[in-house]
């Protein structure tokens, strides 16, 4: 159990509220670490199993348990959601089978994601910062008038058992860590491949809490009218991918961003590049990699003509070996890569396409991961 | 129809400097921009008032200077300008941020005309979160529309909308009622220039100014440093790693003999990748 200071009446009146912690005694029975498990189309996203194996840690750290939150459509899909958690090391699960809930919607899910923390009170609610997560998030953060940091690089418990909660600020340029001293639940999220994929244990199994969640589809205004899949053309895939090659401005031209793309073939890797490469319209947004683009954590990144600013570090930092080429050897990216070609990568690259093809093999095809 | 943009007024982040010695914002001649993805927002709101008629509010909130982002959207052809400024909102977080907006937005609806539609961009591109509509949303009670791509129908008798927004594997097409707030997808449309007229009508438009009083900001508690939960503790520069890059030597070597010794290097730290793609190849 974590301690707190001595209670005070209407904490925080005046000045400045949340510098320190005086949590309110409304708030000290929340207890817990929940991460809310993103079920959609029958599919758990895996930044649900990510922020598990680091809810995990977290709930270690306070002696406390870790619980996986289901809600879904009833059926089978919701239940395997809910055995998943366990393999992921959740204590508990929590599961709302309802067929408000069958496809996301901001209304039921808020609603029932309210109701569910009211009456259960976690003292730390993570999701994840995809589309689904992060329209939930800003939701449920402000019917429960509690703290919301978005897109965590790091989450840990400091002496007095509050999460600090540390992400990119200012465009990426530095780090803050951010703290909800006295709300709870304290709430953040974190984009997917921040966090490594925990291990998976078979036959681990757990205690279901099933919660009855009453709205019906006539209380609900927002209809589903229709779900259009991407075509898996369309996708990039980068987030997942064990290999990724990636070009920035050094590459001086749209033309040679080409060469990127050559030796991610020839490796059978997926592709991206650097914030100025989508702002000058030389790749496209989903292929953006940083803060703001996606985050990856393949075996191999080979960053070619990228000068490494904070908000592309934070983004990569998870990958096993960097390789930078670049021709300057004082570039920020020569303080996270782990190896480096001082060259010019227009040059370099199709020599080290080249290489790659006769080493591995002639007819290398891509390959989508996870 | 009545449509409010909400927007931002922030530094423009490709002219951020972090001072070396203080790992501070160095803000000094920092070029101040309308948040690039509420550029589309307020697009697609002029678009829905000239397809049906009405009037497009923009408002923000920020420190008096805030006033020249406002004026820049009035020279795209808005027809009204909101700012909303005091010291009490100092230090607001997204929560804070929300619940100003929200009382601003009903003043905005009780003193011109009923509001159909809010707009807001995707996230900002200073702070990133993402928070705020659906923080606005949740206070006024309107139906939430996040990522939206497109607007596919607007029916202003039977008060309903059916848009596409973006989601994780696809689009899904939700049909919803008004009033509800849209937060829109970057790249879904383009800026439209005004025309000289109507810069010149910007430059000597009133911006309507409300402070906390005079936009019925009624709970000052909820506002600014008070009452935001959130608390910056600590602002830094991440830690370099012990350990710089291991630059190959590559001196005086041709490019074919430079790949074959950065393949070497590669395959020596990580062994089991060269298995890997060949099996990847071969399969």
């Amino acid at each position: 159990m974590t301690t707190t200071p001595a209670p005070k009446p209407a904490a925080a009146a005046g000045g400045r509220a949340g510098m320190k912690k005086e949590l309110p005694e409304k708030f000290r029975s929340y207890k817990h670490v929940w991460v809310f498990i993103e079920l959609e189309r029958g599919h758990v996203h895996p930044v649900s199993w990510e922020l598990m194996g680091e809810g995990r840690k977290l709930a270690d750290k306070l002696g406390v348990q870790l619980a996986g939150v289901v809600l879904g459509g009833a059926g089978e899909d919701t239940r395997n959601a809910v055995q998943e958690c366990y393999a992921y090391g959740a204590d508990v699960a929590y599961l709302v089978e309802s067929p408000v809930l069958a496809d996301y919607r901001n209304e039921p899910y808020t609603r029932c994601m309210t109701e569910l923390v009211n009456k259960f009170q976690p003292e730390i609610l993570l999701l994840g910062a995809t589309t689904l997560g992060r329209d939930l998030a800003g939701s449920v953060a402000t019917t429960l008038a509690t703290g919301l940091t978005a897109d965590c690089t790091e989450l840990a418990v400091d002496a007095d058992g509050s999460l600090a909660a540390t992400r990119p600020t200012f465009g990426g340029s530095l780090l803050c860590t951010i703290y909800t001293l006295n709300f709870r639940p304290q709430m953040a999220t974190v984009r997917p491949r921040v966090f490594s994929m925990p291990e998976r244990l078979d036959d681990k199994s757990g205690p279901v809490i099933e919660y009855e969640f009453t709205m019906i589809e006539d209380e609900i205004v927002t209809k589903l009218l229709q779900f259009i899949p991407d075509r898996d053309s369309n996708k990039s895939n980068l987030a997942y991918a064990d290999v990724v090659v990636a070009g920035g401005l050094g590459l001086g031209s749209a033309e040679n961003y080409q060469l990127v793309r050559d030796l991610a073939k020839a490796l059978g890797a997926d592709w991206g590049g650097s914030r100025p490469l989508v702002q000058r319209g030389w790749i496209p947004a989903d292929r953006q990699i940083g803060q703001t683009g996606k985050t990856i954590r393949p075996k191999l990144y080979i960053a070619a003509g990228i000068s490494g600013a904070i908000q592309h570090r934070v983004g990569v930092e998870g990958a096993d070996l960097i390789l930078a080429i670049n021709t300057d050897k004082n570039a920020p990216i020569m303080d996270f890569a782990h190896l480096a070609i001082i060259t010019d990568a227009v040059r370099f690259l199709p020599a080290l396409a080249k290489e790659v093809r006769q080493r591995i093999a002639p007819n290398t095809r891509s390959r989508l991961v996870g | 129809m009545h449509i409010v943009v909400c927007i931002k007024q922030v530094p423009d982040s490709a002219q951020i400097r972090v001072h070396p010695v203080t790992n501070t914002i160095m803000r000094q001649g920092v070029p101040t921009i309308i948040n690039p993805y509420d550029l589309f927002a307020i697009e697609a709101a002029l678009r829905l008032r000239d397809k049906h008629g009405g009037n497009v509010t923009v408002l923000t909130m920020g420190p008096p200077m805030a006033e020249d982002s406002l004026r820049r959207a009035l020279t795209y052809g808005v027809d009204r300008a909101v700012l909303l400024t005091d010291r009490a909102f100092a230090g607001s977080d997204t929560l804070a941020t929300s619940y100003a907006l929200s009382q601003a937005i009903i003043k905005i609806g009780k003193t011109y005309e009923p509001v159909d539609i809010v707009f807001t961009g995707k996230q900002t591109i200073d702070g990133d979160t993402a928070q705020v509509g659906p923080g606005i949303a949740k206070r006024l009670d309107l139906h939430q529309l996040t990522y939206v791509s497109g607007i596919s129908e607007v029916n202003l008798e039977g008060k309903t909308i059916t848009v596409e927004r973006r989601a994780e594997g696809g689009v899904q097409v939700l049909k919803s009622k008004l009033p509800c707030l849209i937060t829109m997808l970057e790249g879904t449309n383009e800026i439209r220039r005004g025309s000289i007229d109507v810069a010149l009508a910007a430059a000597r438009a009133e911006i309507v100014t409300w402070n906390a009083a005079a936009a019925g900001v009624a709970e000052m508690g909820k506002c600014g440093l008070k009452g935001s939960p959130t608390v910056v503790k600590r602002v830094f520069a991440p830690a370099a790693r012990a350990e710089k890059a291991k630059i190959i030597d590559i001196g005086g070597l041709a490019p074919d003999a430079m790949a074959s010794k950065a393949l070497d290097e590669i395959f020596g730290r990580l062994p089991t990748i060269e298995k890997e793609l060949t099996a990847m190849a071969q399969s």
